[in-house]
């Protein structure tokens, strides 16, 4: 029968089931946002203790995927099913997008639920959809769930508020590894691993973070009891991916015993409400901006009869009400 | 808002290597505005219909220039209809003209060839999506 017009609840159900097609089109449903996405997502609670949710992130072609791909295989052997979201860049241009990772996850185990997602014009290394895809995910069974962020620089660290275990992969000749660690990408990292350890300068690279660790430790910036491990590994040949595997597990364990998980669970919810309510006040926002009165005012600030902070000032006291009223199904 | 955005799987069966086509046509599609998931080289029948499903693929795009069209493309049929997988598939790269009305008499949606324009590309993908 058709999977298109089913309703999201018989969905659910197939899904629950193990039909990867009903989960794949709950994923597509989620995407696309409107009043069906809200329904999933309200119908797939996350489940307390739900399961592990492990981020991948790291610079563009450090080796996330490849890493990912080993990392099912060692995954795969316990019970639960692992299922990846593999976030590529779309076309600021076009909206399009080449989405790339799954290339590198051939011959994976076929239990694995493996999702290319396309940022779809968010920033952050994510896109919108995470936290919904990822309670369908886990409602479908599946466990662990892992991130694959875009290839990221710096500062695009939403991965952290979405997961509960980071892994931050670099590689050698990073150079400035120390460098960045002022920024963002490398204070977030439960697990580090400099990947193709194969190459030159890996030593070199681990030797780099373990410094910036110290340097945090001196700073008082680091979690006292729990130090972020710094793994090598080839994941070409899967030298290394073990150790990996136990550290994200290891992380879990922490968490769970120094209450950190709901402190993170509670993040999580933080970012996936943040993120709404952003959705909806740039809706707002840009309805606001686009109605006929405010483009009279803007014509003013453009000709300089108005100062932008007054017209910003003017403009703020509707934000509110306007989103009060169009507060309808079209938000979501 | 994205709802309408059309999500394509993109791959090469077997050993086939020829694959400056398949990232043309990948560039072609995300330039339209599409999703590409680009499986690229070596897949089989089976990796495509499970990439497909958890996909939520809209149609299949398969290049293809080692002259297996004929058995390969008919057994990716046969795949998708075992998977009671109703996705459209098309067919591009090198496939003689008679050998593509048997194709598409076999339940291939397109077959296109050297020389497609992107124009051709997107508009037969967005055709073929709207089934027609
Ligand atoms: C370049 C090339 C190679 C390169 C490939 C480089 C690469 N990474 O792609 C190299 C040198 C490696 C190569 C090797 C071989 N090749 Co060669 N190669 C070609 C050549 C000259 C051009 C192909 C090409 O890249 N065209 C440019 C692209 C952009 O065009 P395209 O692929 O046709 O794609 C367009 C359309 O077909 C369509 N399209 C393609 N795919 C899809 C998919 C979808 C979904 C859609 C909608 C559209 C679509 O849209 C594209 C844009 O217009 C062709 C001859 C030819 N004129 O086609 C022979 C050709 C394909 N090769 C051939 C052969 C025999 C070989 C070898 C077996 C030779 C040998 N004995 O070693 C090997 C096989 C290697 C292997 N592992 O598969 C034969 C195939 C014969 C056949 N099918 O009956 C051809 C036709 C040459 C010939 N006339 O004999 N080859
Ligand atoms: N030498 C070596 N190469 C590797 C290793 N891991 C990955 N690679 C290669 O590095 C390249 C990039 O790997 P990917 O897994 O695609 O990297 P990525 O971080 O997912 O890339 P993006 O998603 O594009 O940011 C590929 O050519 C891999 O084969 C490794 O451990 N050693
Ligand atoms: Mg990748």
């Amino acid at each position: 029968m058709s999977i298109r017009g089913a309703p999201v609840e018989e969905l659910i159900r197939r899904a629950i089931a193990g039909d990867r097609r009903s989960t794949g089109r709950l994923l597509s449903l989620v995407e696309a946002g409107g009043t069906e996405a809200e329904r999933v997502t309200e119908l797939t609670p996350s489940p307390t203790g739900g399961a592990h949710i492990v981020g991948i992130t790291g610079p563009p072609g450090s080796g996330k995927s490849t890493l990912v791909a080993r990392l099912i295989g060692v995954a795969s052997g316990a019970a639960p099913r692992p299922a990846v979201l593999a976030v590529d860049p779309s076309s600021p241009l076009t909206g399009g997008a080449i989405l790339g990772d799954r290339v590198r996850m051939t011959g994976v185990d076929s239990g694995a639920f493996i999702r290319s997602m396309a940022t779809r014009g968010h920033i952050g290394g994510l896109a919108l959809a995470i936290p919904g895809a990822v309670r369908v995910l886990e409602a479908a069974g599946f466990d662990p769930v892992m991130i694959e962020t875009v290839g990221v620089g710096q500062v695009e660290v939403d991965i952290t508020a979405a997961a509960d275990t980071t892994v931050v992969v670099v590689t050698p000749g990073m150079g400035d590894a120390v460098q960045a660690s002022k920024a963002g990408l490398l204070e977030v990292a439960d697990v580090f691993v400099v990947n193709k350890a194969d190459r030159p300068g890996a030593t070199g690279t681990r030797r780099d973070l373990e410094l910036m660790l110290e340097l945090s430790h001196v700073t008082g910036h680091e979690d006292a009891d729990y130090r972020p491990p710094i793994l090598m590994t080839n994941s070409l040949d899967g030298q290394g991916v073990v150790e990996v595997c136990e550290a994200i597990i290891d992380h879990r364990t922490y968490l769970e015993s120094s209450g950190k998980l709901a402190e993170r669970r509670h993040r999580r919810a933080r970012f996936e409400v943040a993120n709404r309510l952003q959705g909806r006040f740039d809706r707002s926002l840009a309805d606001l901006l686009d109605s006929d009165p405010v483009r009279i005012l803007l014509d003013q600030v453009a000709a300089g009869t108005v100062s932008p902070a007054a017209a910003a000032r003017r403009l703020a006291q509707h934000l509110v009400p306007s989103e009060a009223r169009a507060a309808g199904p079209q938000f979501s | 808002m994205a709802e309408d955005r059309i999500r394509v799987v993109l791959a090469k069966l077997g050993l086939d290597g020829h694959d400056r086509g398949i990232k043309v046509v990948a560039r072609m599609l995300r330039d339209a505005g599409m999703e590409v998931i680009y499986l690229g080289l070596r897949q089989t029948a089976d990796t495509i219909v499970a990439a497909a499903e958890q996909e939520d693929a809209d149609v299949i795009g398969l290049s293809m220039h080692n002259a297996g069209h004929l058995t390969l493309a008919p057994a990716m049929l046969g795949a998708l209809r075992a998977a009671d997988l109703d996705i459209p598939l098309v067919v591009g790269g090198i496939v003689p003209d008679d050998d593509a009305a048997g194709l598409e008499e076999a339940g291939v949606a397109a077959v296109l060839g050297p020389g497609a324009t992107a124009e051709e590309v997107v508009a037969t993908i967005r055709r073929v999506v709207r089934g027609e």
